[in-house]
């Protein structure tokens, strides 16, 4: 009997933490078109597979009559389930206890799913929606960001990490989603930023909406915060959940394997790219043409959109995709996209995820912003994560490679395992019109009808040098391939690099341009 | 998401690619040689104080102006020798960046 009675108060107790801020605030929530905390959890994980801890957590602060304040759970929700299968630790801050803020047992909740995802080396998910630091709680709110920081580094490369704001996410908070893997951000309800539009028009004298300054549409097209955009709370889980299946559970393991499947018919690969190489097609048809179901999975589709990255699988293995974008700004090598792809490299290179990267881009982009934006250091990204990337590296030259965009998307002088080419391929030190402009500067400035003689030696420059014999001739292309056989091609090099072991020197760690 | 953006045409090394451009690329602002007779502000903040008043000679790294941003009072010095010949800000003003603070002759 006294045992049955422990039972029932332990449950009222549960029962009264599980509503955490009470009623009131939840319809609060609610009415901003959130769901909550526990909500987002359970519509997250598989059904069932939930469990809690530290529920019973209760904060120790004294000053500013917070002795008097109870806080259920301390404004944070933590614990670990599943997601198709896959064990994953989580965290969901709760908005309607004390707006979500960040206090000292707060954190400690945190750190401790965090510590617990590291050790058990599962996936970590942490849902944002707070006020920021509890400031009653002085530097221990301080503290606890700090502690959050250091642990999203050490775990990075170890652990996939994702963040997903579902709120505001502002000040010294928004640096743990910077620190993570996969940013998630859904429109009206994501606001991340450092400095709020109050304290900018204060000091600043400029006056700009929350939305406008770091809503979710900011930061998936123009800050690159964020990796993957959604218009709902529901979207943005079922974006989660796919981008689970795709990545390991820690990088001491592969991806899980899929059924294989063809790619659909409706991408056929001998119509998508035009001859004539200034004109543009979508790249990522190309690959849906040789991905299993044409099923390609984007990442930060709406930013930089002149590369594109994301994840497909071959044969059933998850592979990572980089590929030049035709379709926007001719697919340039740029500050932002050189930015993107480097990132997306050393993901997949931390994960034991193979590289694919289909070339076709005139070079990087010039002009005096590029220039003073840091292109050198930034497109140095692209050849550093390249080069040291030593998963599997399959390149496909489809039309030009030229230039220094030639050397960075994954040549042959980068230790690309494979390089194949298409018979349109181009590959030069530049375009034809430049180059013949360069080499013949001279016969076409004394010619008594220039244009025709410029006309003729970009034609000869064409014949000679835009095509893919000239680098098959020097071995830098393994392969000329027919558009149709790239799949197969693709699938057998995957195959034979299965077991691919390089060593590399070593090292404490090495210095990227960033 | 905007979509379905039209093409347009992207100059790279004298060849013409049909392609579409990026906001950022359009909205980008052609660089201009700076102008040494010409004070901007380098932020947005407040006019403190105004040293000099139109007409007045001044020798480059002469104080001009103060300008209060971000909680420090930054003094505006000047790039070249001339003489005042504008002052379209008066003491009080808000001003955000870029504003003509002072012009030479």
């Amino acid at each position: 009997m006294a045992i049955n009675k422990k039972i029932k108060e332990f449950q009222e107790k549960r029962e009264k933490l599980l509503l955490g801020g009470g009623e009131q605030a939840i319809e609060k929530q609610k009415a901003l078109g959130k769901r909550t905390a526990r909500e987002r959890i359970m519509a997250l994980l598989d059904k069932d597979s939930f469990n809690e801890y530290d529920l019973f957590v209760e904060h120790d602060a004294r000053d500013f009559d917070m002795d008097k304040k109870s806080l259920p759970s301390d404004g944070v929700i933590i614990g670990s389930g599943t997601i198709y299968g896959a064990p994953v630790a989580i965290f969901a801050q709760d908005f309607t206890v004390a707006g979500g803020s960040l206090g000292l047992m707060h954190s400690r909740k945190i750190t401790k799913i965090m510590d617990h995802a590291l050790k058990m080396r599962m996936p970590l998910i942490g849902i944002n929606d707070s006020g920021g630091a509890r400031i009653q709680e002085g530097v221990n709110s301080l503290a606890g960001y700090g502690e959050i920081f250091f642990r999203n580094t050490i775990s990075s490369g170890v652990i996939p990490q994702i963040s997903v704001i579902l709120g505001p996410c502002a000040g010294g908070a928004v640096y743990s989603p910077a620190l993570t893997d996969f940013v998630f951000v859904v429109d009206n309800i994501s606001k991340m930023f450092i400095t709020g539009p109050e304290v900018i028009k204060t000091v600043l004298g400029e006056e700009i909406s929350m939305e406008d300054l770091g809503g979710a549409r900011v930061h998936s097209e123009i800050s690159g915060n964020a990796h993957f955009f959604a218009t709902s709370e529901d979207e943005c889980f079922e974006q989660i959940k796919k981008l689970i299946t795709f990545i390991p559970w820690n990088n001491g393991q592969k991806a899980r394997m899929f059924e294989p499947g063809e790619p659909l018919r409706e991408y056929n690969i001998e119509k998508i790219v035009p001859d004539d190489p200034t004109l543009p097609y979508d790249v990522k048809d190309v690959i849906r043409a040789v991905i299993d179901n044409s099923d390609f999975f984007e990442i930060m589709e709406y930013y930089a959109r002149n590369i594109v990255i994301g994840f497909g699988r071959m044969g059933g293995r998850t592979t990572g995709f980089v590929a030049s974008q035709p379709l926007e700004m001719a697919g340039v090598l740029d500050v932002d996209s050189s930015d993107k792809a480097a990132r997306f490299i050393r993901y997949c290179d931390a994960f034991n995820i193979p590289i694919i990267t289909f070339v076709d881009l005139p070079g990087y982009l010039p002009g005096v912003d590029q220039e003073h934006a840091g292109v050198i250091r930034h497109g140095a990204k692209v050849l550093y994560a390249y080069s040291e990337a030593t998963v599997p590296k399959l390149t496909v030259i489809i039309r030009k490679a030229y230039g220094g965009g030639y050397i960075a998307m994954s040549s042959r002088h980068l230790r690309a395992d494979f390089v194949f080419a298409w018979p349109s391929a181009e590959i030069a030190v530049m375009g034809p019109e430049g180059a013949a402009n360069i080499i013949f500067r001279k016969e076409i400035m004394s010619s008594d009808d220039p244009d025709s003689t410029r006309k003729k030696k970009v034609e000869e420059y064409k014949s000679k040098f835009a095509n893919p014999y000239v680098a098959a001739a020097r071995g830098y292309v393994d392969a000329v391939i027919e558009p149709s056989e790239t799949r197969r091609f693709l699938m057998h090099s995957m195959a034979v690099s299965e077991n691919k072991s390089i060593q590399m020197p070593e090292k404490k760690h090495g210095l990227p341009p960033f | 998401m905007e979509q379905n953006r039209k093409l347009g045409i992207l100059n790279i090394d004298t060849s013409l690619y049909k392609t579409r451009l990026s906001r950022k690329f359009e909205k980008r602002i052609p660089y201009r040689t700076p102008d040494q007779k010409i004070i901007m502000s380098f932020i947005p903040g407040t006019v403190l104080d105004i040293l000099v008043e139109s007409g007045q000679i001044i020798r480059k790294g002469d104080d001009l102006m103060i300008l209060d941003a971000m909680k420090m009072q930054n003094q505006l010095k000047s790039k070249a020798d001339g003489k005042v010949k504008n002052i379209p800000v008066k003491k009080g003003d808000k001003v955000s960046k870029g504003t003509i603070l002072l012009e030479l002759e």
